[in-house]
């Protein structure tokens, strides 16, 4: 590694991260990674077929002592070398969020530094930057996870995000999740799935697309009636006594969700004149949408901006990423009073 | 992890402990309530009740009973945490804080039955119950034969199942506030006092009796159920 010219003047921010499973705490300085480190309770909830919040929540609270120090541990810094603190705020499971939110407050407290409340969107965002630099403004950005689907046109990642559509009802990821159950793959969804598809021919079955007619909402998504059209399916084929084409249908919904995802995030670029495209989030790690996006994003002169897979998935890099950045454009510091927001809006990149 | 910087030393031949500036505060009630001690008296408090705010609240009530104290967070030499029974998410911002500033501080951390705080503040001569509100139209509850001696485990139950084994004893705490048709005889205190938590602390710290890990005490099991046989989403009788 290289030391970057004068980058040992940029703060230096550790970002925590709890809206779902995943006890994320990371450290970067400017746009450089030091630290990502990730406690998750995946395994803890697999058996539930989905994220138990309470069991999350606990699962934090162990966790995050533990965590802050690998990852100043990785990063070779004492806690005395912080210059800034940032927290995910919202949206995300408002249990989870609390114990990063009153932890990033606590070392605030106990280091006298300047606190960051800000919104997980924002940073999956924002994460790209340290993998491929600055963001290009304006550019586009599909984020899909098992928590969220949403299409954003960012002007300015710190300030101005404008959502153009998301799911109507469930994410991606969820959908994902849901397929694999049906499929007898386990839990989470999105790798098995991804797996089995690659010996799978993702036309085999038509599954269908949702709100893809001419008069549906143009950048919205909806995957609950994929995943019940696959689930009818497969139950139809055991009902007529017959083997299930794992790899085929894995494959073919595989193909129905990107195929809506990549649609519609390259129509959005298109109508508003924006050639960078963004994807960021859980699903994010999948070949095909990768593979795909790419393919009609060079058909009409759009790049395409993926962060590996670590930096895709929740961590608290990104969030130390967006806080960078706000040090960086001097924005004005969260107060200690900064509650957890379940529900943030995706306009509230800080609080 | 760290170890604490500072060991309080007993000089040989006295009683005299070296400075204490202890933070106490606890979380597992509806209370958000947060203290300074010095080893002698309380210093300062901080109590608001709003079962909703946890999250807002200690923070700055931290801050603030140090700047009414006029003392920096760098004097401080223990925290104290009240370790439940309480609602989960509610304790979890107590005990996350508690061990943060542990950690980024160098110092030890304490944990206290949030009902011994409670018991600690009963005036009462004999037999005494402490209940607060587990939800779920449950309590959280322990019995006590002083101030200081709990009789048995802290326990969740219906009020109706304790009563009977109280036999018509006072019982202090929001549980007999929320609950007078199973108790008759409701005493003070209705929340714990981050103050009491932090006298009842430092006792126990110059008696050399134990201290809790910052452990919550959740007494129940994390609500989830495991998925039965899929549910057929298809229904060909309608077709
Ligand atoms: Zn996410």
């Amino acid at each position: 590694m290289t030391l970057g010219s004068g980058s040992v003047d940029l703060p230096i921010v550790l970002g925590f991260e709890t809206s779902c499973d995943e006890t994320g705490v990371g450290i970067v300085r400017g746009n450089e990674l030091l630290a990502d480190a990730v406690a998750t309770s995946v395994d803890e909830h697999a058996r539930f077929g989905g994220v138990v919040p309470e069991v999350a929540s606990r699962a934090h609270l162990e966790a995050m002592v533990p965590t802050v120090h690998r990852a100043l541990e990785t990063a070779g810094l004492k806690l005395a070398d912080v210059d800034a603190i940032a927290v995910t705020a919202g949206p995300g499971l408002a249990g989870a969020l609390l114990v990063g939110v009153a932890a990033a407050k606590g070392y605030a407290l106990a280091l006298d530094k300047p606190l960051y409340g800000v919104n997980h969107l924002a940073a999956h965002v924002c994460v790209d930057q340290l993998e491929h630099g600055p963001l290009p403004e304006p550019c586009m950005a599909l984020l899909v996870s098992g928590g969220h689907s949403s299409l954003l046109l960012v002007p300015d990642v710190t300030s101005d995000i404008r959502p153009l559509g998301s799911t109507v009802d469930d994410a991606a990821g969820e959908a994902f999740d849901k397929v694999a159950r049906v499929l007898g793959l386990g839990f989470p969804g999105g790798p098995l799935i991804d797996r089995a598809a690659r010996e799978g021919d993702g036309a085999a079955i038509a599954f269908p697309r949702g709100l893809t007619g001419p008069r549906d909402a143009p950048f919205d998504f909806s995957f609950s009636g994929l995943k019940t059209a696959v689930a009818r399916w497969v139950e139809a084929r055991e009902r007529s006594g017959q083997p299930v084409p794992v790899a085929d249908v894995a494959a073919s919904f595989q193909e129905a969700v990107v195929d809506v995802l990549t649609r519609k995030a390259v129509r959005a670029c298109k109508e508003n004149g924006v050639d960078h495209l963004l994807i960021g989030g859980g699903v994010a790690a999948n070949s095909r949408l990768r593979a795909l996006a790419e393919q009609r994003a060079a058909d009409q002169g759009i790049r395409v901006r993926v962060p590996r897979p670590k930096l895709c998935t929740d961590n608290g890099a990104m969030v130390a990423a967006l806080g960078a950045q706000l040090v960086a454009r001097g924005a004005r510091p969260s107060a200690l009073d900064l509650p957890a927001d379940s529900s943030m809006l995706i306009t509230d990149v800080l609080v | 992890m760290p170890q604490p910087a500072r060991v309080r030393e007993r000089p040989a031949g006295g009683a005299i402990m070296a400075p204490v500036l202890l933070l106490a505060f606890d979380t597992a009630t509806p209370a958000v309530t947060v203290a300074l001690h010095d080893g002698v008296r309380v210093l300062a408090e901080y109590t608001e009740v709003d079962a909703r705010r946890h999250g807002e609240l200690l923070a700055p009530g931290i801050r603030a009973v140090l700047s009414q104290a006029g003392r920096d967070r760098l004097d401080l030499t223990d925290v104290a945490v009240g370790v439940g029974p309480g609602p989960f998410t509610g304790l979890r911002v107590g005990l996350v804080t508690a061990r943060v500033l542990g950690d980024a501080l160098g110092i030890p951390v304490h944990g206290v039955c949030t009902l011994d705080v409670l018991a600690f503040a009963v005036e009462c001569d004999g037999p005494f119950a402490v209940a607060t509100d587990a939800r779920r139209r449950e309590i959280y509850w322990a019995r006590y034969t002083g101030p200081q001696q709990r009789d048995g485990d802290p326990a969740v139950d219906w009020p109706q199942q304790v009563a009977p084994r109280l036999a018509g004893l006072p019982v202090a705490g929001e549980g007999a506030v929320k609950y007078p048709d199973a108790f008759a005889k409701a005493i003070e205190p209705v929340y714990p006092a981050a103050a009491d938590l932090a006298e009842l602390t430092v006792r126990r710290l110059a008696s050399g009796a134990a201290l809790l890990p910052p452990q919550p005490l959740y007494l129940r099991r994390p609500d989830a159920v495991e998925p039965g046989a899929r549910k057929p989403v298809s229904q060909p009788a309608l077709r």
